[in-house]
């Protein structure tokens, strides 16, 4: 198993744009993938749970991947999360 | 036999063509137990995979024709698609619950449709809209009902349709749409927007227009007047392609005045300003060539959201508009909240009078760390052009004094931080309230200029509620009581040399404009696309006629004196 923990520095948390691109990187690996956010976790191949949650910025969030492809799973997701400026 | 259906002119200009029916099909779901689970759930991927292919070719589409920013949407649609949560969900139900893919499907999303509706963030409520899309088309594929779509069409048409959802003003053709009209919607609502971005003719809140025309039929949609004509005889026929020729002719020789000062036919010089929103609006404001912003409502930066606007993120958007329009004057108001413009975070009491209650400046008076962050960003930003900053709702001098008072305070602050304001910031208010149009005189000393916002300016005058259709019949604009507070304000701001704007719906409008001239207002502030065709009609006015024939229009009685007056004098 493999987690990073991000602060969410986009202005207005994570949601619209930036949601759908990271859902669409996390549903390229075959681990399962979750996004955990104030004790609550959900899949991040789910945009409706994604979007459920309501990130604000400021705020501390959790990856993690369980699977074969763990590892590259974080890595291709970081690079998500800065690409769009989404946190670090 | 030719029939007039009445509406809401949504976008101008005439569009003569058949008619092409969309229609909403009805999805009735019926709960069935099935046997075979398995097989459900391969229909169910199938009709799945069917709406995929439907909207990737929409996708492509938007892309095209309006952009990637506007076609970012079908991106979510298809994801909600693959969403695991949502199809597993479904399959679950198919194999656990013995229910049929369409019971299955239209449960699951009215679950996640009402988990978004009851979020307490504007945003994710419209998201339940999307998701609300989808459903209806994977449902469309299930029941094997046919879903008409904009995309299909292929030869020029009029659309006649209950209402347009943003999917379905995607895929309008330009080249084949050649108008629309719908039963419901008002002049804001989402399809009127798109139809004047896109420059098509459009009516809309007709209530019954879906009912009186059928498929093919010949159409004429007058998006100038709202009118809808069905099945015109000859006659009409030839007085609307007259009509539709000079329409086309006017708006080539508007597109001329884009870099034209607005000057009278005896030379007088009349600035012509837009209202916006949000900073994107500043590119209408450039296209249509107007001479700055008379307006630029800030609570748009407040809504959709769950917590107020930082200082920084204001600050960037005041900046973006100030630079965006160079040296032009930019008239910034503050928050105008409250009432019945509401901001859920900020927890306000349900009142009962809203337009008579805790709103707009009453509210920043009271609430000093919302109106100081704003405050602060307006003051940091107005090095960057041309600023004018402008409190709503006044009633009493004395309200002006302690906003204008702790704006100076709040500027004092920043320059003892290190930070470069500007010396050149005039202050100035709106004139809704009628005391403060009776006591004009008084305000003009110490204002810098006035900005009579006529939307609430009559319905505080006429004392009825301009929500309410049973007294609409008050909303009446040309009443000599309305134009006589108007000029009472005109004439109090000159008297001290200050200038005197307007920046309601009745600024853009064709039969106020010679009055409003003639009562000598300094500035009038429209919606972008009213402003190249009052331009137009400026040139071919007098101002010194126009002040001699308002002197006669103070005398008269009513409204409808007025306009008779005016369609008489200035527009014949």
């Amino acid at each position: 198993m493999a987690e990073k923990t991000f602060n969410v520095t986009s202005e207005s948390g994570i949601h619209a744009r930036p949601a759908t691109t990271l859902v669409n990187k996390a549903g390229q690996y075959s681990s399962d993938i979750t996004l955990e956010y104030k004790g609550k976790s959900v899949n991040l191949k789910s945009i409706m749970g994604v979007m459920s949650l309501g990130i604000q910025t400021g705020s501390e969030v959790t990856i993690k991947a369980e699977g074969s492809d763990a590892d590259e799973a974080i890595a291709g997701l970081s690079e998500v999360m800065e690409k769009e400026g989404l946190g670090e | 036999m030719t029939a007039r259906i009445e509406g809401i002119g949504a976008s101008a200009g005439i569009a003569i063509a058949r008619a092409f029916i969309l229609e909403n099909p009805s999805l009735d779901v019926s709960v069935k137990k099935i046997d075979d689970a398995d097989a459900e759930i391969s229909r169910f991927n199938e009709a799945v995979d069917k709406a995929k292919v439907e909207l990737e070719a929409i996708k492509e589409k938007a892309n095209e024709q309006l952009g990637e920013d506007k076609a970012a949407i079908f991106a979510a649609h298809l994801l909600v698609l693959s969403d695991p949560e949502l199809l597993d969900n479904v399959k679950g139900k198919i194999k656990d619950d013995q229910l049929n893919a369409e019971s299955a499907m239209s449960e699951v999303s009215n679950m996640f449709i009402s988990m978004f509706e009851s979020m307490d963030n504007e945003y994710m409520k419209e998201r339940a809209a999307d998701i609300r899309d989808v459903s209806k088309r994977v449902l469309a594929h299930l029941l094997g009902v046919q879903f008409t779509t904009p995309a299909s069409i292929t030869e020029k048409v009029v659309i006649i349709a209950e209402d347009l959802t943003p999917s379905d003003t995607a895929q309008l053709n330009r080249e084949y749409v050649q108008g629309f009209a719908t039963d419901i919607g008002g002049r804001t609502s989402h399809s009127a927007i798109m139809a004047r971005s896109m420059e098509i003719p459009a009516v809309v809140g007709t209530k019954d227009v879906t009912k009186q025309v059928e498929n093919g039929q010949l159409v004429i949609v007058d998006g100038i007047e709202g009118k809808v004509i069905v099945d015109p005889d000859e006659e009409v026929m030839n007085e609307y392609k007259t009509k539709q020729e000079n329409y086309e002719k006017q708006k080539k020789e508007w597109a001329k005045l884009v870099n034209e000062p607005t000057v009278t036919s005896d030379e007088q010089h009349i600035e012509l300003a837009a209202n916006i929103g949000t900073p994107e609006d500043v590119k209408g404001v450039l296209e249509n060539g107007a001479e700055g912003i008379g307006l630029y409502r800030t609570e748009f930066l407040y809504m959709g959201r769950t917590e107020l606007p930082s200082e920084e993120e204001q600050f960037k958007a005041y900046r973006t508009v100030l630079e965006k329009m160079e040296e032009k004057p930019v008239v910034i108001r503050t928050l105008d909240i409250g009432g019945d413009k509401e901001l859920p975070y900020l927890d306000l009491p349900k009142e009962l009078n809203p337009f008579l209650g805790f709103r707009a400046i009453r509210l920043c008076l009271d609430k000093t760390d919302i109106f100081k962050t704003q405050l602060r960003a307006l003051l940091r930003a107005s090095v960057y052009g041309n600023l004018k900053v402008m409190f709503p709702m006044i009633a009493t001098l004395d309200e002006f004094r302690q906003a204008k008072q702790f704006l100076l305070e709040v500027k004092e602050e920043l320059k003892s931080e290190g930070n470069e304001v500007s010396d050149e910031i005039e202050v100035g208010m709106m004139v809704e309230i009628p005391s403060t149009a009776v006591m004009a005189d008084q305000f003009a000393k110490e204002v810098d200029f006035f900005s009579i916002g006529t939307n609430d300016l009559i319905q505080y005058t006429m004392a009825a509620d301009r929500m309410n259709e049973k007294v609409s019949y008050l909303y009446q604009p040309y009443n000599p009581a309305i134009l006589r507070l108007v000029k009472m304000v005109i004439d109090a701001a000159h008297k001290e040399n200050k200038w005197a704007g307007m920046c309601g719906e009745m600024a853009g409008d064709a039969t106020a404009i010679p009055i409003l001239l003639g009562l000598g207002l300094d500035e009038f502030s429209m919606s972008a696309t009213s402003v190249l065709p009052a331009r137009s009609q400026l040139s071919k006015l007098s101002k010194e006629d126009a002040a001699s024939r308002a002197k006669e229009i103070l005398e008269l009685s009513t409204n409808t004196e007025v306009v008779e007056y005016v369609n008489k004098h200035f527009n014949a």
